[in-house]
């Protein structure tokens, strides 16, 4: 307000005159102006129509054909794959794991990062080397270092068994153990994303009122119980946002597993996402795989939009 | 009752001195779980191919740098990283001209349709535009080429620019603009020459991040990639679908590959976090 009250709005010169553009580039210039607000998110509109929403729907299409590039059959069969996908007990084995990954994913890199996150919001020597190094997980090539897991994970030369051996445990079969395939790459998955929820509920921690703490302080209040009471409802908002965040990504892990087991031992780490991938990419059914994509979908997009529901109540 | 011989200000020594203990012991074993992978692959590629499976794992050893000469002199790793790198930088290129002004217009009009739907490429899984792009590209030949798998990097780069970049044109004071528009400038010009100069610290933070994103992805290159579109994620895969694994030339290509983005990560950390969480929370 203040700049356009002592803006020079009387004087001799007020720029070129709206209404009379004086050569084509001016006029050309005038008419962005007049409709920036759709030219200017015209291109990436274009882009979303072209590579988001018509990919979208040409999904939804196929799974309604026969479209198996192997067999070389093609046909409007209706609903029938999901009449398929419903009635196989590998999807439903694949939905489970999904959920059992997620919840451990989401619950694991939540609570690690709230203890990193209450660590790096302490005053102590280090702080700053510490949170970087708390980052860098987070930014690196999941392929890369989902290998490098993996040479870890080696039952008989991997450096973690050697741990194990060393502090006088039993040596591990971790990913080629079909019982603890999902756990380990969880915990592979934690190390990537764990970092992350720090980074959001560190912020988190910054922003809150201190009056609260000094109050409850003075009241002689224990940690645990500034913690319980003061700084988790206090957060609460943020914390929606972290399992927001979490709970899409975790439902979507590819690279670690599919680099790692690739679904296996047996189908052991085959989450829906590997199922997907299978039906559509290693075997080209393409009309199948589509339609558990879709499921699939549907399901990441139904959390999705009960996690921004509650951020909104949150919020309130 | 006996008399109590430990005075409080004692006890209270005493119980500082726990928690100090505690919390170092905490710090120092979650230090250790996120930093030994990254310190246990740099370290393996300077073994040589004997120590690098020796058990017990090796320590201390002469190292070598033949896994990453191996590493250039035995694949084209220079071809794969100038396709990591081309890709990255035309999706992210394009990103920046198509995501600037859209964002830009997010941040001034509350286009919020706008931004759900740029949010979608962020929520859904890249599964979700696969089966149509992988059966367009057969037929238009794209599969295999640079110009498809750029255009998929596109979906990836493309809602972490806009939404960064919204937040940051929000925290803009509009006096700023409406100044240079009484001014005689034109909206356009506001823009180019007043709100992104101003905005340039996100514009690095944006690009640095998209391009790291750009960088890691792994599907579309794995589905719509081919022999000539070989990225780094796909090269250090390769590294294992032999018989036998060669640990040392995997944890070198591992240590080329993600060392220059966790030092470009570096530069960006103060935008981390607004910036992964597309502005749900300023960082």
């Amino acid at each position: 307000m203040t700049s356009r009250d002592s803006a020079p709005a009387a004087g001799p010169w007020v720029g070129p005159a709206r209404g009379y553009p004086s050569s084509r580039r001016a006029r050309a210039v005038a008419f962005v102006d007049r409709h920036l607000h759709v030219l200017f998110p015209l291109p990436t509109l274009l882009l979303v129509l072209g590579l988001i929403v018509y990919p979208l729907v040409y999904t939804l299409l196929l799974s309604t054909r026969r479209y198996d590039l192997t067999l070389k059959h093609y046909a409007n069969i209706g609903l029938a794959h999901y009449v398929g996908v419903f009635a196989s007990s590998r999807f439903w084995d694949a939905f489970g794991r999904t959920v059992y990954f997620t919840v451990l994913s989401v619950t694991g890199s939540i609570v690690l990062g709230m203890v990193m996150a209450l660590i790096l919001n302490r005053d102590f020597r280090g702080v700053r080397w510490a949170r970087t190094a708390f980052l860098l997980p987070m930014v690196a090539t999941p392929v890369a270092t989902s290998l490098v897991w993996m040479m870890m994970f080696n039952p008989t030369l991997g450096v973690l068994n050697y741990f194990l051996r060393f502090v006088g445990l039993p040596p591990s079969l971790w990913v080629a153990d079909a019982r603890l395939a999902i756990p380990t790459i969880v915990m592979v998955d934690v190390w990537h994303f764990a970092p992350f929820a720090m980074l959001i509920l560190l912020a988190g921690l910054r922003s809150l009122p201190l009056e609260p703490f000094e109050s409850a302080m003075i009241d002689g209040a224990s940690r645990w119980q500034i913690f319980t009471r003061i700084t988790l409802p206090l957060l609460r908002p943020v914390l929606v946002i972290v399992l927001m965040f979490r709970t899409i990504d975790a439902l979507k892990v590819f690279d670690l597993i599919w680099v790692m087991t690739a679904g296996g031992p047996g189908f052991g780490s085959e989450t829906l996402y590997i199922y997907a991938y299978s039906q559509a990419f290693k075997y080209l059914d393409l009309g199948y795989g589509s339609a558990v994509i879709v499921v699939f979908t549907l399901i990441v997009a139904v959390a999705s939009v009960a996690w921004i529901k509650a951020r909104e109540r949150a919020w309130a | 009752m006996p008399q109590r011989t430990v005075s409080p200000r004692a006890r209270r020594r005493v119980a500082r001195i726990i928690e100090g203990v505690v919390f170092y012991v905490t710090l120092s074993s979650l230090l250790l779980f996120f930093l030994f992978t990254l310190g246990w692959m740099i370290l393996s590629s300077f073994k040589s191919n004997v120590q690098v499976t020796a058990y017990p794992p090796l320590w201390v050893f002469r190292p070598t740098l033949q896994n990453y000469i191996d590493v250039f002199t035995k694949n084209s790793f220079f071809s794969y990283m100038l396709n990591s790198t081309i890709i990255a930088v035309s999706a992210v290129g394009v990103g920046l001209v198509c995501g600037l002004p859209a964002a830009y217009s997010m941040a001034r009009h509350r286009q919020a349709a706008l931004g759900f739907f740029v949010l979608t490429a962020r929520i859904l899984p890249g599964i979700a535009f696969l089966v149509p792009l992988f059966v367009i590209y057969r037929q238009l030949g794209l599969i295999n080429t640079h110009v498809g798998i750029i255009l998929t990097h596109i979906i990836v780069v493309l809602p972490m620019i806009v939404w960064i970049m919204a937040g940051f044109f929000e925290d803009i004071p509009r006096d700023l603009e409406d100044a240079a528009l009484i001014d005689g400038c034109s909206r356009v010009a506001t823009f180019a020459r007043i709100v992104l100069p101003l905005s340039l610290p996100g514009i690095v933070a944006a690009t640095i991040l998209s391009f790291i994103a750009s960088w890691n992805n792994f599907i579309f290159v794995l589905i719509l990639g081919g022999k000539d579109t070989i990225t780094l994620p796909m090269a250090v895969y390769s590294f294992v679908s032999f018989e036998d694994v060669n640990w040392g030339g995997l944890t070198a290509a591992a240590t080329i590959i993600t060392v220059p983005i966790l030092a470009l990560s570096l530069v960006v950390q103060r935008f981390l976090a607004g910036g992964l969480t597309m502005g749900a929370i300023k960082g």
